[in-house]
């Protein structure tokens, strides 16, 4: 192996009185891909940050090209080459393509550069195969585009050291083998790569070496992922051994949702156009689909938020009048948003509170047009049980739980009262393992209870694991359904592109 | 009735239209700056104000218009720096912060006022600019005596306008501007400061608000009254989103409220008498409302309005 490009010796970082990262080693050569892997909270983000200098380590030190650098804030980190992509982008949508790259860059003779930024831009293009219209507004650009931007950023700016924070979070499946193949070229000309993710698969197939972090400590490297299987990976990462839920026998009954033809207008994004499935009790339905084709505004008519222009819909045999959330809720449906911190709950109201919002005038939780502090308490403190929630009680705000807690706690609010119909967006987004795993094994356990579940997914090996059946979306249509057993991720990712129908 | 047209629309309405215009793209442009950057100020009324009174008061002791206009901007820059202080340095609600310095310049004002001219009956007044015409251009008909014949100061508004297109589009700061008040932690992840670049972008709004105070006490009423300013402030936060937070649209958004101005104004002195006068003041006022109601709709702020950027936070 080559001198490293950047090492990190003994870094040590706490808030509080949790160690967020613990003697941590790390270095990367040039023409390096690093696989930085761990679950959430394990101090991958952290030790990323320390790096590009929005932290500053309690102990340890940073050395750039073998000698030591002092890192204390961004500007720092560019200037050591470093360049990072962060998991929400840092763009602004309404300036241009060309405006987001030269920002902080000086200009020539009191003007931007532009010219300069062109050259710099098409060059770019030239040596890795990235691309990308100077002009158009950021707000134009997809999400792939917008990440290939910020790839372009770092490399603008002369990044040796490229960090990828979760860059697969956002992507389809075949934007992700562009990602991967620019990834690739990137390293074969020279550039180190830090690569962060908690997908195994995916670090196994893209880098070449990899640091497993778990409580903030190096808890193993992998120096042959690709020959690793990624149960011993999952192993390092969480400590024990995962194994995924039993997928029970069900035989599904009568249809419990039922959609006719409904088309929408209206709605910021992607309309449907003559969208028509059912799901039946004790069956989970795979909504599949690359993002933007039709799933937030199918969600957003299933769980009443969006009035179809038209088409109708029926929940237990029940024709829907009147499409708003309560009136579906009444009939039987519970729905766990996409969103958590904004359509989810209220983040600066206690827990308790977020927890029976979507009941809070129901005789459960209030009397004569009062509230029932007591009942409402009692619910949340039940729940928190029944369902591990980590928190320190259910006054504490809902916003300080960690995503995994949040989504068991939404959970827990929709199953404590046994919906017929459960529709859920991106279940298991940015969980970890061990929080994925709690709620497949949850809707495994409704599946088997005569619950129909519409699941929305772009995370195609969730989706494989779960459905017994995957309806396609492409263009706010129903592009086909394929049968659990029938469908592979190639198959899947033919049709999410328009390539393949099938009913 | 064309007997009344006829009156509004004679030689000097032009004249009056780009006279009324002046302060108010001053200070449009000074605000449009701001909330580029992401802070709203509210204390562009208070502002405005209390460079009136500072430049006013300079001119007045010292003699020298242009010193009275350059403490004008000075006063202006320095209110700005103090509602950065209050919301980009520390922070705090923009909007409860503006209306404080509001409040703060305009007693400050009343009193300093007070204190250095006393209770007069008759409010003292100054020379104040006088026309420069610009030999050639103001010989043209009609444009000429209107647009080439006024006070230096509504040049350099003239100038101004393009100038901040050229500075907020064409430079680097520019960029770092229109960046800190869409995506401050873009900016911050880039290098760029953006406390000093919210800063500077406020303290710049500040000293263009001082010069639309000062044209208003040294061109065009040349003399300090409690009332000099009387909603203009206020009014150039409208024109700000009716121009979509683009100088040259926000300017043109100034020249339009100038005109209903101007044509209330001539209206009153028309043969429509029988109306009571202030209904057609109200006339501009209605116009903003109006024109807010149906351009604010694709009217898009920037993101970052009203955020303030404190780094830790993620």
């Amino acid at each position: 192996m080559s001198a490293p490009l950047i090492e990190m010796r003994g870094i040590t970082k706490s808030f509080g009185a949790v160690k967020a990262n613990e003697a941590v080693d790390l270095a990367v050569a040039p023409g390096e891909i690093l696989g930085l892997l761990g679950e959430n909270g394990a101090g991958k983000t952290t030790l990323m940050n320390v790096l590009f200098g929005a932290y500053a380590p309690d102990a340890g030190e940073i050395l750039v090209g073998g000698r030591p650098v002092a890192i204390h804030n961004s500007a720092d980190a560019l200037a050591a080459g470093i360049g990072m992509v962060h998991q929400h982008f840092h763009l602004a949508p309404r300036l241009t393509v060309l405006e987001n790259l030269l920002i902080g860059i000086p200009g020539k003779s009191g003007r931007i550069d532009r010219a300069g930024g062109l050259a710099r831009l098409k060059e770019i293009g030239r040596q890795h195969g990235l691309s990308l219209d100077p002009d158009l507004p950021v707000s134009a650009l997809s999400v792939g585009e917008q990440q290939r931007l910020e790839i372009i950023k770092a490399l603008f700016r002369g990044a040796k050291l490229l960090i990828l924070d979760e860059p697969t979070a956002v992507l389809a499946p075949s934007e992700v083998d562009g990602l991967f193949a620019a990834l690739r070229s990137m390293a074969a000309q020279g550039l180190g790569i830090i690569f962060i993710s908690h997908k195994l698969n995916e670090v196994r197939a893209l880098t070449h070496r990899c640091v497993v972090l778990r409580h903030g400590k190096v808890a193993g490297r992998v120096d042959h992922p690709a020959g690793t299987t990624s149960a011993e990976m999952a192993k390092l990462m969480c400590g024990h051994e995962i194994v995924p839920p039993a997928k029970g026998e069900s035989t599904p009954g009568a249809s419990v949702l039922t959609l006719d033809g409904i088309s929408t207008s209206g709605h910021a994004g992607t309309t449907l156009r003559e969208v028509s499935l059912f799901v039946r009790s004790g069956e989970i339905l795979g909504i599949a689909g690359v993002s933007g084709n039709g799933q937030r505004a199918l969600a957003d008519v299933i769980s009443g938020m969006l009035s179809p222009d038209t088409g109708t819909m029926t929940i237990a045999g029940k024709a829907v009048a009147q499409f708003s959330p309560r009136e579906l809720q009444a009939l039987g449906l519970g729905r766990i948003p996409e969103d958590r911190m904004t359509t989810g709950l209220v983040t600066n109201l206690p827990l308790a509170d977020s927890m029976v919002l979507p009941r809070i005038g129901t005789e459960a939780f209030s009397r004569k047009g009062l509230l029932n502090p007591a009942a409402i308490r009692a619910f949340a403190e039940a729940q928190i049980k029944a369902y591990d929630i980590r928190c320190p009680g259910p006054m504490v705000r809902a916003g300080a739980l960690s995503g995994g807690n949040l989504q068991k706690a939404l959970l827990a609010r929709e199953l404590a009262f046994d919906p017929k119909v459960l529709i859920v967006s991106q279940p298991t987004r940015g969980l970890d393992i061990g929080a994925a795993r709690f709620i497949h094994e949850k809707f495994m356990v409704m599946r088997g209870k005569g619950c129909g579940i519409i699941v929305i997914s772009e995370d195609l090996e969730e989706m494989l694991m779960l459905s017994d059946r995957i309806a396609v979306m492409y263009e706010g249509r129903i592009a086909g359904t394929l049968f659990g057993a029938d469908a592979t991720v190639a198959r899947l990712g033919l049709m999410m592109t328009g390539a393949e129908g099938r009913s | 009735m064309s007997a009344v047209f006829e009156q509004i629309f004679q030689v000097g309405f032009l004249a009056a239209i780009i006279r009324i215009a002046t302060p108010l793209a001053f200070a449009t442009l000074g605000e449009m700056f701001s909330e580029r950057a992401g802070v709203l100020n509210l204390g562009i009324e208070g502002i405005m104000l209390l460079s009136a009174m500072a430049g006013f008061t300079a001119a007045s002791l010292s003699g020298s218009l242009w010193l009275g206009v350059l403490v004008a901007v000075l006063v202006g820059a320095l209110m700005g720096a103090l509602h950065a202080l209050f919301t980009v340095a520390l922070g705090l609600s923009q909007h409860v912060c503006g209306i404080g310095v509001t409040l703060f310049c305009s007693g400050l004002a009343y009193f300093l006022y007070r204190l250095i001219f006393g209770q007069q009956s008759v409010p003292p007044s100054i020379k104040g600019f006088q026309p420069v015409p610009i030999p050639l251009l103001s010989d043209i008909p009609i444009l000429g005596p209107a647009v080439f014949n006024q006070f230096t100061l509504v040049y350099l508004a003239i100038i101004a306008i393009p100038l901040a297109a050229f500075v907020l589009y064409r430079t680097p700061w520019g960029l770092s501007v229109r960046m800190v008040g869409e995506n401050p932690r873009a900016a911050d992840s880039a290098g760029v400061s953006v406390i000093a670049t919210r800063f500077q972008a406020v303290i710049l709004g500040g000293a263009l608000m001082g010069l639309a105070g000062a044209f208003l006490t040294m061109a065009q009423f040349n003399a300090f009254t409690f009332g000099v300013v009387s909603g203009r402030g206020w009014v150039a936060i409208a024109l700000v989103v009716f121009g979509r937070w683009d100088p040259w649209r926000s300017a043109g958004a100034a020249l339009l409220f100038a005109f209903v101005d101007a044509l209330q104004l001539r209206m009153q002195a028309s043969g429509l008498g029988h109306i009571p006068y202030e209904a057609f003041l109200m006339l501009p006022f209605i116009f903003t409302i109006v024109a807010m109601a149906f351009m604010s709709r694709n009217a898009v702020a920037p993101s970052a309005l009203l955020k303030p950027f404190r780094r830790e936070e993620r």
